[in-house]
């Protein structure tokens, strides 16, 4: 084994039980762990078996194994980002939508807070 | 035929009384929708008896007008006017916006400034007004003169409509996209404005290149999207 693979098995090593130690602390969500583990678990392997990645690298005419590497890096993160797009929209209509009901919802109680004292006197 | 006159404000405090004084005459009522200010706008409006709903925090124009909107829908007001709380818009002159919608022939009239007997605007206003009205005239067949106002006046099924699909930032544009593709009668009536009292607009120079993108791509895609109305009574 060579430097370079020790470095980078141990660094997806390290960002797996990094997701996992995340996970336990309850600061990241298992359904969106998950896409991280088997993105670790995925370089592990690439890792492991240069094999691999040269005879996939070549089966879609990538002559510079590597290559392939960065690009399926650069989808993956491409897909992520625009995944968190979406949340984030979605998140900031619920927000919105919550924002307004809790203003009007604030004011039906205060009217009725008011009506309320008028027919206690 | 009930009415309510919503009032959007964010930190109008200095403006807000001369605004409500100006809707003596307007017999209907007032509900200030105060979009989390800073200051004591939600307190004065409540001095001088007027409703008021208030945000937890700031959510843009779009989505304080429809908060107005959709009090109106809840309480089922016929008509819903938006009346900014910055002092432009004059009390005497709602009559004019309400005409068309309490006879039945409008849906959502728009007061506008650029119409003969209106006010002179500022040049890059102007030219983005004119982008806007080239760009709903091709999407949705129709000459809005002025369609960055926000002097207008809703009827009972623009109510229910925009108390569900309202834009947050630079809505007015939006809307009326929106309101036409629903089949809703959009007509547009000359109204005297003022200068504003105090404060800024919300859209700075620097923002209207923002505001001309975005606006143009929600009014592209809304115009790609089908009926919200469809199939509901």
């Amino acid at each position: 084994m060579d430097l370079t693979k020790i470095a980078s098995l141990g660094l997806s090593v390290g960002i797996f039980c990094f997701v996992v130690w995340l996970v336990r602390e309850r600061r990241l969500r298992e359904k969106y762990a998950l896409l991280w583990l088997c993105t670790s678990v995925f370089v592990i392997l690439l890792t492991v078996s240069r094999h691999i990645l040269e005879v996939a690298a070549l089966a879609i005419g990538i002559y510079y194994p590597p290559s392939l590497l960065f690009l399926v890096g650069v989808l993956f993160l491409l897909l992520v980002a625009i995944g968190h797009s979406v949340t984030l929209s979605r998140l900031s209509e619920g927000n919105h939508n919550l924002a307004q009901e809790v203003a009007l919802l604030r004011k039906q109680v205060e009217d009725l807070k008011e009506e309320q004292k008028a027919h206690k006197l | 035929m009930r009415i309510l006159a919503i009032i959007p404000a964010f930190n109008e405090a200095r403006n807000i009384t001369a605004v409500i004084e100006d809707l003596k005459s307007f017999r209907g009522d007032i509900l200030v929708v105060n979009d989390g200010s800073t200051d004591d706008t939600a307190a004065i409006a409540k001095s001088l008896g007027a409703e008021v709903v208030s945000h937890p925090f700031n959510l843009g124009i779009g989505g304080t007008v429809q908060t107005g909107l959709r009090y109106a829908y809840e309480h089922g007001y016929d008509m819903a006017i938006q009346f900014d709380g910055d002092g432009q818009h004059r009390g005497d002159q709602i009559f004019k916006i309400v005409e068309l919608v309490q006879k039945g022939e409008a849906d959502l009239v728009i007061g506008s400034r650029t119409l003969p007997g209106g006010y002179k605007m500022g040049i890059t206003r102007f030219i983005g007004s004119r982008i806007f009205h080239c760009l709903i005239r091709c999407l949705a067949g129709k000459a809005i003169h002025d369609p960055t106002s926000g002097f207008r006046c809703y009827g009972k099924q623009t109510i229910r409509l925009f108390s569900r699909f309202y834009t947050d930032d630079y809505p007015e544009v939006e809307s009326i996209i929106t309101a036409a593709r629903n089949g809703l009668r959009v007509v547009e009536v000359p109204v005297l404005m003022r200068g504003r009292l105090s404060g800024h607009s919300s859209i700075t120079r620097r923002k209207s290149a923002y505001y001309m993108l975005k606006v143009t791509l929600a009014m592209v895609v809304d115009a790609m999207r089908g009926r919200d109305l469809v199939g509901e009574s």
